[in-house]
């Protein structure tokens, strides 16, 4: 059973019916009660970095969310916004991330080539850095590709850290993962079969 | 992976699917969500929703149906019909869509897509423009699902469009539209030669071929389908397919 994190950043639907659609449970909880009893979350995260943290911090999820991550270790996985929110601190906002992942949220601004439109918008390319639980059997397709919107990109501390990497005018971690905390860039839920492989792989982690 | 997005471009009438010619004849295709899982299945990277009928009847945006169809899409999604304001784009893109299309509110009212740009950013808004030869065999712009003549030109209204933050255009011939025919590749090159930002061409594809020449021929960079996705073959059922990828990749190489 994955439990899926509402807290008011995003639709969640297609994240549930692509879980639906591969056969794997999965609920919206927005309790942390609930959240508590939990054996794998995912994060998801549309909007911005400061208002995600905010809401995290109002609805009373953060000490359950640390509390799941950290001492009960059950795998988590953060998607787009989510997975920022896992770094330390991202350059669009002022407040602190969840700080799971040794890793900095940069701007794509004044960094890429101004030819190039931010938001990073469309499908893409990812190669893997590191072997992943994550990951696996991407090797069975010819070009592993997904569905990408973001203003902001992931740099990792420790290579080892990176699993997953894109290129959009730099390079930049497409996907992450520190022990039980994955972090995903893209849209899983709007890559289909790409998306629906990487759902299945983190079921079964 | 594909260069050139080739994207079933799916008209919606009341609450179902329907194929039309020209702009008219309303063949009943299906319904939408079944539509979409078969899409799903088929891994087609982007889906478009017009809905035809929104603003002739100014009617309002069916965010219900809207919201079934993103929670059983599995790729990114844009919407059309009836956008009036940075309100109704909120609401869908909450939904779960990735795109808003905007033709006929554009008219007499550029501000809109301002708006829509600044609040959401050029690459959400889709500027949209419908094009038909008159009795005279005079080129003209139309809105409101081609009933209502506009007093532009194609070229200095999608300059326009472009200016005001469209980041993408969807280029419209009503008369090859449900044709098989192929793509106006004359009116999508005018276009691309004076534009910046992406063109989608619609109107009249009926096979890869025609698919690889509006690309190759007018440079667009991407391509709208329509009949060919949801029919067997011309004039004959409802076939819900999308062209081999592996085809496609050959053709636009």
């Amino acid at each position: 059973m994955i439990t899926i994190v509402n807290y008011e950043m995003g639709n969640v639907g297609s994240i549930e019916n692509m879980f639906k659609y591969i056969g794997v449970e999965s609920k919206i909880e927005s309790d942390p009660d609930k959240i508590k009893n939990a054996s794998k979350i995912l994060l998801p995260g549309v909007g911005s970095f400061d208002t995600a943290m905010r809401k995290i911090k109002e609805k009373n999820l953060l000490e359950v969310l640390e509390e799941k991550a950290l001492k009960e270790q059950v795998p988590i996985l953060g998607i787009c916004l989510g997975m920022q929110l896992l770094t330390n601190e991202s350059e669009e906002g002022s407040l602190k991330g969840l700080g799971w992942i040794p890793a900095k949220t940069m701007s794509f601004k004044d960094r890429i080539d101004k030819k190039l439109k931010i938001p990073h918008m469309g499908w893409n390319l990812v190669n893997r850095s590191n072997n992943s639980s994550l990951t696996e059997g991407f090797e069975s397709f010819e070009e592993a590709r997904f569905y990408f919107v973001h203003s902001y990109f992931v740099k990792v501390e420790n290579e080892e850290n990176s699993i997953l990497k894109s290129e959009y005018g730099l390079e930049f971690e497409s996907a992450i993962q520190k022990d039980n905390i994955f972090g995903a860039q893209f849209h899983p839920e709007k890559s289909h079969k790409f998306g629906m492989k990487l759902f299945e792989n983190f079921a079964r982690i | 992976m594909l260069k050139t997005r080739v994207i079933p471009c799916l008209l919606l009438k009341g609450g179902s699917l329907v194929k039309t010619v020209k702009f008219k004849k309303y063949n009943y295709i299906g319904d939408p969500i079944n539509t979409v899982r078969i899409f799903n299945e088929l891994e087609v990277d982007e889906l478009m929703f017009l809905d035809i009928f929104a603003s002739k009847e100014n009617r309002e945006i069916n965010f219900s149906l809207l919201k079934d169809i993103a929670n059983e899409c599995f790729m990114p999604l844009s919407y059309g019909g009836n956008i009036k304001s940075v309100e109704d784009a909120k609401k869908i893109f909450e939904i779960g869509f990735e795109k808003i299309v905007i033709n006929s509110n554009a008219f007499n009212n550029l501000k809109l897509i301002e708006e829509l740009a600044e609040y959401f950013g050029n690459q959400s808004i889709v500027g949209s423009i419908d094009v038909k030869d008159t009795f005279f065999g005079k080129e003209k712009v139309f809105s409101t699902h081609g009933e209502k003549k506009e007093r532009v030109d194609v070229v200095s209204w999608a300059k326009a469009l472009e200016n005001a933050g469209a980041g993408e255009l969807l280029i419209t011939s009503i008369e090859r539209e449900g044709t098989w025919d192929g793509y106006d590749i004359e009116l999508i090159k005018r276009v691309t030669d004076s534009v910046q930002v992406p063109v989608i061409a619609n109107g009249g594809a009926g096979s890869i071929e025609d698919i690889g020449s509006v690309v190759k021929k007018a440079n667009a960079s991407a391509c709208a389908v329509g009949s060919m996705v949801v029919y067997q073959k011309r004039g004959m059922g409802v076939l819900v397919n999308f062209p081999d990828q592996k085809r496609l990749e050959a053709i636009l190489r």
